[in-house]
């Protein structure tokens, strides 16, 4: 008997819009000792399909069907103290976010402790010795330290160390990891996911793992199921499902992610007009405690016309500053930006308007960077009015509507809201935005990173065949070397406010020079 | 993600354009309670509006020879011990505890907005100092300041809602100050200022259209809160002084002689209640329909 | 948190000077003197009653007076009742303003928390709707309604309860305190709910329900903590509420406490007794802010007592 057996799971939300079918008659199996990887795009309805099975949604709205027998007992009818007496003792759960889901109020020893407490009334210091092995185990240096701390007080690598002790402690049969890397740096990933595999093994538990990042699944699972909005689509072992594709969903899954060399007709050719852009010693530094933190560290860059720059570095390395202060967003500390041969760092506040003219940002989050009470009309078009692009209101409006057909937006929708798109057109409307002044400096803070994969992919084609099709030079900011090879002619890596590597994109993916760059691309393209 | 869902179920729905206006006026007319509010108000300051040609009485009628007398049909709400028609007193007490509930509020909205915009808007020290003087001025006994204002300067109307929307800033500029900095930091902002508007035009274009919601949200449930100071006040002789009536006068009049003449603090005690009640509910069904987090069901 | 108290104290000492010398040049400022009422004392008896209480002075020399004075804890002497010192007044007064405003407090408290829990446990529920209507009705039957109400019902109608005094006759202090409480009872119900409401929907406790807690544990161990947060933010102002409440309360149930003192006193013009009340309540609620500030910091392990 399979350890875990669903089958015709359903799961519906009553909306006002009408029923919501999240799930659809869903069926699968996991054994003792496999993992399970669930693989879907957001709203896929992966997340949910895990939450159904220990009942943690709230019911009105969602309703639940369908049978989920866990060693007998079926989960989704069972009483709720004989769930409680599974929950937590027979399955542990991990979160996405380990900052979130870590109760900031309480110390984590005894977070880490309360499952055994409670399940197995087990005695305060026998529970803490416990806790601190466990920590221990998941590579927690200083254990008896850490038990006192509170969430906020630890990296977040540590946080998810932390859950995945939690769910661990009263060593479960079955473990739920809920897109458990995605909140973290590549490197950290990689390291999560290698103690996950180790403790999976050694205890021979077994796991669902669910994650929109069919990488992660590669490594860790031995069988996958595919879900597309809510209906299974394709279910087997890893190495035939990834090898061989049989439905065209988990095929165009599996071709959008960005691999192999920017297209060559995309190429830049340098040398052109070199010296584009010129970042020269640049340094920013934030105020903090107890010294400034020290974001940006005596940075020189330079940059041709029609190149795209790829910026690399994990989180807090800077990149996003040294971008920010180009635009003058964030003001240098020392150094200076030119652009052609205006000094940007120099201007004044009348001059520097005139001059955005020439640079425009494109940001990550698609849902924070459109203003929720204008339209899209009025979106696109502030830019126009403000650049007295547009002379008359017909020509305005014309523009607008050449600009929404350019970057892939029906004309119809121009009077709509930006809650009323998804995330990959809203990522749209804000390149529409940033192109309608007919700039020659883009900077793409991550524009993919918060889009689905294959959405990622639409996003980038047109960001490079803008690119080329207007000669604008773009420096493109990402964690994801993957991205950054498909668009980028060159690479600069980061770490620490400092530039620790550049070079043409594939010398540099082929032969690494610096350990950090290396890191990276072992943790990413293994 | 269920919100992620239902997000992407509202632009697969093809609905006609709408704002979050709109849907938020929408939600706001689903709520029985709001609405009975929001009628009630409305048909209280008709009536306020009109009271010189709808009172059964004029202002300065009475008849000492009826004393204080129960409901009837020549005075629906009886009279007062003075022989005046309750009904006429409380529609002109209602323009006064009205018209200094909005008119303090207005004060209020005033000076909290521009104070909480400056401080949130430009941040940094600036930020910290004005926001310590609130902190300061916060944690003083308003109360007793309005109270001594009145004493020294004498109990004048301006002086009254003046002193009260000086009070009642505060909190407005807490709010709106909150509300700013959170939508300094949305990254539309900073595509604004990338596309080269001016500090000004971002205020005006981006910021003050974001935090109206919650600004109109407090000051329905400020209105109350202001009536409500009017009212203690005047209740114990520190307010607005008779012959000018307020409901706060009416209240304390009846409670002196509530034995004998009940109907004296019922009546303005129940519409000064009836009133609280139409604003709070109103305030309470704004905020629910105004914030997008209730959006979801 | 030594240290963290003290730095607030001495942060409130600039403040409440600036609140005296405020409140001294304000009062001082009033058209009209303290013996104007009795408007048949001959010229000479005025200069007198002028002199003796200073007031012929120049006004800084008086403040300067008056500083020297209150830094040894003497408030003058009232000019009302000319055989009572100010300090005298607030020592009989305060005690039972104090009392009162901690029984209404507490009924504040039992009261609003549970109401709030309740409520929020099955939002939009007749588990919810009940305590929130009621709730609301609290706040709109402000004191000065539900005082002379509760008196009408319990007092004369029913004849449960005595209705004035404070300590003269057994149960008397019950009305005045459910009266100055309710009103606060209400507010913090509603601020538990939205609170519990907030902290309920968190992700940690999601991870609270996946490991197997009952709603009440859930309730107890994870939620209320955060859930409080607000109510503690808000006792700080609720207390100065409570005093400002008192006002009426003790006017309505003829209680002999400093609210009561502080009406008569702004209506007699009795300076002194204005200045007296106005500086040591204004301390008072300075006092409890900072103790509502730290119990905030110290429900919060993300915030330090750092300023």
């Amino acid at each position: 008997m399979s350890l875990l057996e669903v089958s015709a799971l359903n799961v519906d939300f009553n909306t006002r819009g009408g029923v919501i079918n999240a799930v659809n008659s869903l069926s699968f199996t996991v054994e003792r000792g496999e993992t399970l990887g669930i693989v879907g795009e957001s709203g896929s309805g992966k997340t949910v399909c895990c939450n159904a099975l220990m009942r943690l949604l709230p019911i009105p709205p969602a309703t639940i069907k369908g049978r989920a027998l866990f060693e007998g007992v079926d989960l989704l009818t069972s009483s709720e103290s004989r769930l409680r007496s599974i929950r937590g003792r027979h399955i542990g759960m991990i979160f996405q976010d380990p900052m979130t889901a870590l109760n900031p109020f309480m110390r984590i020893g005894q977070q880490i402790m309360e499952p055994l407490q409670l399940h197995y009334k087990t005695p305060k210091d026998l529970a803490r010795k416990r806790a601190l092995a466990l920590l221990q185990e998941v590579g927690i240096d200083k254990p008896e330290q850490r038990m006192d701390c509170y969430a906020h007080e630890l990296s977040g690598g540590m946080r998810q160390r932390v859950m995945i002790a939690m769910a661990l402690i009263t060593e479960p049969d079955l473990l739920i990891a809920d897109e458990p890397t995605t909140a973290l740096d590549v490197t950290t990933q990689a390291q999560i996911l290698a103690l996950l595999n180790e403790l999976q093994q050694r205890r021979n538990i077994a796991m669902i793992f669910i994650s929109h990042d069919l990488h992660v699944i590669k490594q860790i699972a031995t069988r996958v199921l595919v879900l597309q909005k809510g209906c299974m689509v394709e279910q087997g072992h890893c190495a035939k499902v990834f090898g061989a594709p049989q439905h065209e969903y988990t095929q165009s899954l599996l071709n959008a992610i960005p691999k192999g060399e920017k297209p060559t007709r995309y190429r830049h050719e340098q040398a052109l007009a070199p010296n584009f852009l010129t970042i020269t010693n640049a340094s920013i530094s934030f105020a903090g405690k107890p010294t400034p933190h020290l974001a940006v560290n005596d940075v020189s860059l330079s940059l041709a016309r029609g190149e795209i720059l790829g910026l690399v570095g994990e989180s807090g390395c800077g990149k996003t500053s040294l971008a920010q202060s180009v635009v003058r967003l964030v003001d240098l500390e020392e150094g200076e930006v030119k652009l052609q041969n205006k000094l940007v760092t120099s201007l004044n506040k009348k001059a520097l308007r005139l001059a955005r003219k020439d640079m425009q940002m494109i940001f990550q989050d698609p849902f924070a960077s459109l203003n929720p009470r204008m339209s899209i009309f009025e979106i696109i078009a502030e830019p126009l009015k403000l650049h007295d692009l547009a002379k008359t209101k017909h020509s305005l409006s014309e523009k607008v509507l050449a600009l929404m057909c350019e970057v892939g937006l029906e004309a119809n929708w121009a009077h709509k809201y930006p809650h009323q798109f998804s995330g990959g057109q809203r990522q749209r409307v804000a390149i529409a935005r940033a192109i309608a002044v007919e700039p020659q400096l883009i900077i793409a803070d991550e524009p993919v990173s918060a889009l689905d994969v294959t959405i990622q992919a639409q996003i980038l084609k047109l960001l490079l065949d803008l690119c080329w099709q207007y000669n604008i030079s773009m420096i493109f900011i990402s964690h994801d070397l993957a991205v950054v090879r498909y668009v980028a002619d060159r690479i600069a890596v980061m770490q620490k406010g400092q530039i620790v590597e550049l070079g043409n994109t594939e010398a540099l993916l082929k032969n690494p020079q610096h350990h950090y760059t290396q890191t990276l691309l072992a943790a990413r393209l293994s | 993600m269920t919100a992620t869902q239902l997000k992407s179920a509202h632009s697969n729905t093809d609905y006609d354009s709408y704002s979050l206006w709109r849907e938020a006026s929408y939600r706001l007319k689903k709520n029985k309670m709001a609405m009975l509010g929001f009628w009630t108000l409305l048909a209280l300051f008709v009536i306020a509006a009109c009271t010189p040609w709808l009172a059964p009485y004029a202002y300065e009628s009475q008849n000492l020879a009826l004393g204080a007398s129960p409901p009837s049909a020549q005075h629906l709400l009886g009279t007062d011990i003075h022989g005046r028609d309750l009904l006429t007193r409380l529609m002109y007490g209602s323009r006064v505890s009205l018209l200094v509930g909005f008119a303090a509020t207005a004060v209020s909205l005033v000076i909290g907005v521009l104070w909480g915009t400056i401080a949130g808007y430009i941040g940094g020290r600036i930020d910290t100092v004005m926001m310590r003087i609130v902190d300061i001025l916060y944690a003083l006994p308003f109360m007793i300041f309005i109270i001594l204002l009145m004493v020294v300067f004498g109990r004048s109307f301006l002086l009254l809602f003046l002193a009260i929307g000086l009070v009642e800033w505060l909190t407005m500029a807490r709010i709106v100050r909150a509300q700013v900095l959170s939508v300094r930091k949305q990254e539309y902002i900073d595509a604004a200022i990338v596309t080269g508007l001016s500090h000004w035009q971002i205020i005006y274009r981006h910021v003050m259209p974001n935090i109206l919601g919650p600004v109109i949200v407090y000051v329905t449930l400020t209105i109350p809160s202001v009536i409500l100071l009017e009212s203690f006040l005047s209740f114990l002789g520190l307010g607005i002084q008779p012959p000018q009536s307020s409901w706060g006068v009416l209240i304390s009049r009846g409670v002196e002689s509530m034995e004998e003449y009940p109907w004296l603090l019922i009546f303005p005690g129940l519409t000064l209640s009836i009133t609280l009640f139409s604003l709070n509910f109103l305030g309470d069904g704004l905020r629910d329909a105004l914030d997008p987090r209730t959006a979801k069901s | 948190m030594l240290k963290f108290f003290a730095a607030r104290l001495l942060q409130a000492i600039p403040v409440l000077f600036v609140v005296i010398t405020a409140t001294f040049f304000l009062v001082h400022s009033a058209p009209g003197g303290p013996f104007d009422a009795e408007k048949t004392l001959p010229a000479e008896v005025l200069d007198n009653l002028n002199a003796r209480y200073n007031l012929d002075d120049p006004l800084y020399k008086q403040y300067l007076s008056y500083m020297g004075n209150l830094v040894q804890g003497d408030f003058g002497p009232s000019f009302r009742y000319s055989n009572r010192s100010v300090t005298e007044m607030i020592l009989t007064g305060l005690p039972i303003t104090f009392e009162l405003a901690l029984y209404a407090m507490l009924i504040a408290l039992i009261i609003g928390i549970s109401a709030g829990i309740v409520a929020s446990i099955r939002p939009n529920s007749a588990q919810d709707y009940i305590p929130m209507s009621l709730a609301m009705a609290g706040i709109c039957l402000p004191s000065f309604l539900m005082g002379p109400l509760l008196v009408l019902i319990f007092g004369i109608s029913l004849d449960w309860l005595p209705v004035s005094g404070w300590g003269y006759a057994p149960g008397d202090k019950i009305l005045p305190a459910i009266t100055l409480g309710t009103g606060y009872a209400a507010y913090i119900a509603r601020l538990t709910r939205g609170g519990m409401i907030e902290v309920m929907g968190q992700d940690y406790i999601r991870t609270a329900k996946a490991k197997g807690l009952s709603t009440p544990m859930i309730i107890y161990r994870h939620a209320l903590r955060g859930g409080l947060a607000p109510v503690v933010a808000f006792l700080g102002p609720a207390f100065a509420g409570l005093l400002a409440g008192s006002f009426v309360v003790e006017t309505i149930f003829q209680i002999p406490g400093l609210g009561r003192f502080y009406v008569q006193a702004a209506f007699n013009r009795d300076y002194t007794m204005i200045l007296g009340t106005t500086i040591l309540l204004s301390t008072l609620i300075v006092l409890f802010n900072i103790v509502s500030d730290i119990l905030t910091v110290w429900l919060n392990p993300r915030l330090t007592l750092k300023d």
